[in-house]
C-alpha cells in the first residue's frame, strides 16, 4: 500500500480549521449542557473552553514544528470527542448537585485530567520524535505491562477494590487504573515481538489441511497473552480489560501473519476461557444472565449483577429517539454511572440517534486514520503498533456501545476520550500522540527515491543496519 | 422560561446537532484526497511547481520485469529439481521444516529464505555457517533476485526462472 502517491502537503492549515470547528462543537456542547441550569458563561464554562482551546492549539503548534506531515484530522476529532465528554460530565454534575448539594463535581477534575493528558501527549510528541525508538523497549514494555497489571493486586495502601473490580491503585491525590497504560505497553511489546519474529512464526510449523499450525514454542507468547487476560479476569474481576488485552493480541498476530489458524486457535482459547469463567465465577454468569434476560423483573432488581443499569440506559436511548431531548433536557442522571460507563447512553438520550451516529462516525474516522497510518508507514513495527493502538480504540467503542445497546453483555470498559476517569483519558491521549507520530512517518515525503522500495530492509535504507555491514564482510 | 427563550434553546439544540454533522462531514471532506488509493490521476498529478519543490514526485518508469514463477536447482545433489513459486516465503536449508530441503553437507539447517515483496523476490541469509552467494557475492542483507541470477548455497546452485 505504500504506492499511494499524493503530493506531499503538510495539511496543517486544514487541521487548524477543523480544530476550530471541533472547538466550536466542544464549547457549544458545554454551553448547551448548562443553558437551563446555571448562569451562562460561568467559571466551569471558561475553564473547559480555555483548557481545550489552549491545549489543542498547543498540540497543533507542536505538530507544525515537529511532525509537519502528521494526519490532519486525528487531533480535531479527539478534541471534539473530549469536549463532548466534558460537557456531558458537567451536565450530569449539575443534575447530581440539584439532588444533593454536597455532591463533589466530577467535571473540574476531568478538565484537569484533560490538561494533564494533552500535556503528556505533547511531551510524547516532543521527546519521542520517531516511534521506531520504542522498538528497543520491546521486552522492557513486557515487564512494565506485567508490573502495571500486578500493581492493583498489591495490598491495601496501593491496590484498591472498587465495585468488585480490583483494577485501581491509589496515587495520593486520587485513583488510577494502571491497566489503561498497560494496553499501550502491551501493544508496544506485541508489535516489537511480532515484527521481529514474524518470519519464524510464518515459516515454521506443520500444515494440516488449509491451516498452517504454528510450532509449539511460537505459541508461547500467545499462551502468555491468554494467561494475562485470564489472569486479569480472575484476579482483577475485570471482564472488559481481559477482552481488550486478548483482542489486541489476536488482531496484532493476525495482522502480522495473516494466518487464520491463529485466529481460530485464539477463538478456541477464548471460548475455553469464557466457559471456565462462566462455570467458576458468579459475576461473569450474572453478567450473561442480565444480558439475555435483561427485562425480566427479578433480573432487573437483583442486588449484585442486576440489569437495572443497562435497562435504564435503554430507556434513556428510547426516550431520546431520533433527535434526542436536547442537551440538558433529558434525565440521563437516572442511570447509575451515567458519566463513565454509560456516557453513550446519556449522550444517546440527549442528542438522539442523529447525535450518537455522529459520535460513532467520529470514532470510525479516528480508527480509520490510525489504520491508514499503519498502511502508509513502511516499517513493520510501526504498522503493527498503529494497527494495535487503533484497534484498542475500536474494540473499546464496540464493547462499550455494544454493551449499552445490549448487543453484547455490558462490561466495564471506558468510552475513549469521553468517560469520566483520568487514567483512560491519559492513555488514550498517549495513543493519539503515538498515532500522530506514526502517521507522520507514513505521510512524510521520502527524502530520496531509495526509500520507495525500502520495505525488505526498512532500517537498512535509513543507514542503520548498513553500519553493521563492514563488520560482517570482514569475516571470511 | 419565556416562549421566545424556549424557541431559541430548541433552535440551539438543533444547531448543535447540525454543527456536529458539519464537523463529521468536513472531516470526511478533508480526507477525500486520501481515500483513493494508488491511482495517481485521481489524486492529482503534481503541478510543475510542486515538482520543482519535490523532485521525488517524478517517477521514473519502472523497468519491465518478468515475474519469477519457478525455482530451479541447477547444480548440486538436487540438480534438476524445480519448485513452483507461490506467494509465500520459501525457507532453504537442511532442516525438515524447510520448503526446499537441501541434502547438502555445506548448507545450514535454516540457511536462507526467499520471500516475495511487490513483484520481486528477495533472498536473505539466515545466519548460515557457510554463507549464501548471489551471483558470486556473499549476502550481507536481503537483496532482490532477478530471474536467471544464480544463488549458491554450499554445493547447491538455484535460480529463479520466469
Amino acid at each position: 500500500m505504500s504506492d499511494v502517491l499524493t503530493v506531499p502537503r503538510s495539511r496543517r492549515t486544514v487541521e487548524f480549521f477543523l480544530l476550530l470547528l471541533a472547538l466550536g462543537v466542544a464549547v457549544g456542547a458545554n454551553y448547551l449542557a448548562g443553558i437551563d441550569r446555571e448562569e451562562p458563561f460561568g467559571e466551569y464554562f471558561w475553564s473547559q473552553a480555555v483548557t481545550l482551546a489552549v491545549m489543542g492549539l498547543f498540540i497543533h503548534v507542536i505538530l507544525r514544528f515537529r511532525a509537519k506531515y502528521a494526519d490532519p484530522v486525528i487531533l480535531p476529532i479527539v478534541i471534539a470527542l473530549n469536549g463532548i465528554g466534558l460537557a456531558m460530565i458537567h451536565r450530569l454534575d449539575l443534575s447530581a448537585l440539584r439532588v444533593n448539594p454536597d455532591f463533589a463535581p466530577v467535571a473540574p477534575q476531568q478538565v484537569l485530567w484533560t490538561a494533564v493528558a494533552i500535556g503528556s501527549a505533547a511531551v510524547l510528541l516532543i521527546l519521542l520524535r520517531d516511534h521506531r525508538i520504542l522498538r528497543r523497549f520491546t521486552y522492557i514494555s513486557l515487564i512494565v505491562s506485567a508490573i502495571l497489571l500486578l500493581l492493583p493486586l498489591m495490598p491495601a495502601p496501593v491496590g484498591l477494590e472498587i465495585n468488585g473490580a480490583r483494577i485501581w491503585i491509589s496515587v495520593g491525590f486520587g485513583t488510577f487504573q494502571p491497566g489503561e497504560i498497560a494496553k499501550i505497553t502491551l501493544a508496544i511489546f506485541f508489535a516489537g515481538y511480532l515484527s521481529t519474529n514474524r518470519d519464524l512464526i510464518l515459516l515454521a510449523g506443520k500444515k494440516i489441511g488449509p491451516l498452517q499450525l504454528p510450532r509449539f514454542r511460537d505459541l508461547a507468547p500467545m499462551a502468555a497473552a491468554w494467561l494475562v487476560s485470564i489472569g486479569v479476569l480472575i484476579f482483577q474481576r475485570d471482564l472488559g480489560s481481559s477482552i481488550l488485552f486478548f483482542g489486541l493480541f489476536m488482531v496484532m498476530i493476525y495482522v502480522a501473519t495473516s494466518r487464520v489458524s491463529w485466529v481460530l486457535i485464539g477463538l478456541a482459547l477464548i471460548g475455553v476461557g469464557v466457559f471456565v469463567a462462566l462455570e467458576l465465577f458468579s459475576h461473569v454468569a450474572l453478567r450473561f444472565d442480565s444480558w439475555i434476560n435483561a427485562f425480566a423483573p427479578e433480573v432487573y432488581g437483583r442486588a449484585p449483577g442486576g440489569s437495572a443499569q443497562v435497562v435504564q440506559g435503554l430507556f434513556g436511548l428510547a426516550n431520546g429517539g431520533l433527535i434526542g431531548t436536547g442537551l440538558g433536557a433529558g434525565r440521563p442522571d437516572l442511570v447509575t454511572y451515567a458519566n463513565s460507563d454509560m456516557i453513550i447512553a446519556a449522550l444517546g438520550e440527549e442528542l438522539g440517534l442523529i447525535g450518537v451516529v455522529a459520535i460513532v462516525m467520529l470514532y470510525v474516522l479516528l480508527v480509520s486514520r490510525g489504520i491508514r497510518a499503519a498502511l502508509g508507514t513502511k516499517d513493520g513495527f510501526g504498522k503493527l503498533l498503529a494497527c494495535g493502538l487503533s484497534f484498542t480504540i475500536a474494540l473499546q467503542c464496540f464493547v462499550v456501545i455494544g454493551g449499552i445497546t445490549r448487543l453484547i453483555p455490558l462490561t466495564g470498559l471506558t468510552t475513549p476520550f469521553m468517560s469520566a476517569g483520568g487514567s483512560s483519558l491519559l492513555a488514550n491521549w498517549l495513543i493519539v500522540g503515538l498515532l500522530l507520530l506514526i502517521s507522520e512517518t507514513a505521510r512524510r515525503p521520502a527524502p530520496s527515491p531509495l526509500m520507495k522500495d525500502s520495505f525488505p530492509a526498512p532500517l537498512g535504507m535509513n543507514g542503520k543496519r548498513l553500519k553493521k555491514k563492514p563488520a560482517q564482510e570482514a569475516t571470511p | 422560561m419565556s416562549e421566545a427563550g424556549e424557541l431559541t434553546v430548541t433552535l440551539l439544540r438543533f444547531g448543535f446537532l447540525i454543527l456536529l454533522w458539519i464537523l463529521v462531514l468536513s472531516t470526511v471532506g478533508a480526507l477525500r484526497r486520501d481515500l483513493v488509493v494508488g491511482r495517481r490521476n485521481k489524486v492529482g498529478a503534481p503541478t510543475a511547481r510542486e515538482i520543482r519543490r519535490n523532485p521525488d514526485l517524478v517517477e521514473e518508469p519502472a523497468p519491465v520485469r518478468t515475474p519469477a514463477r519457478r525455482l530451479v536447482v541447477t547444480e548440486g545433489p538436487l540438480s534438476g529439481t524445480t519448485l513452483d513459486l507461490a506467494a509465500s516465503p520459501i525457507l532453504l536449508g537442511r532442516a525438515q521444516e524447510a520448503t526446499l530441503v537441501l541434502e547438502d553437507d555445506y548448507a545450514s539447517g535454516r540457511h536462507a529464505r526467499l520471500f516475495p515483496q511487490g513483484s520481486r523476490w528477495f533472498i536473505e541469509d539466515l545466519g548460515s555457517t557457510n554463507g549464501t552467494f548471489l551471483a558470486g557475492n556473499q549476502l550481507t542483507r536481503a537483496l532482490p533476485v532477478e530471474p536467471g541470477v544464480p544463488i549458491r548455497i554450499g554445493k547447491t546452485v538455484i535460480e529463479l526462472r520466469p
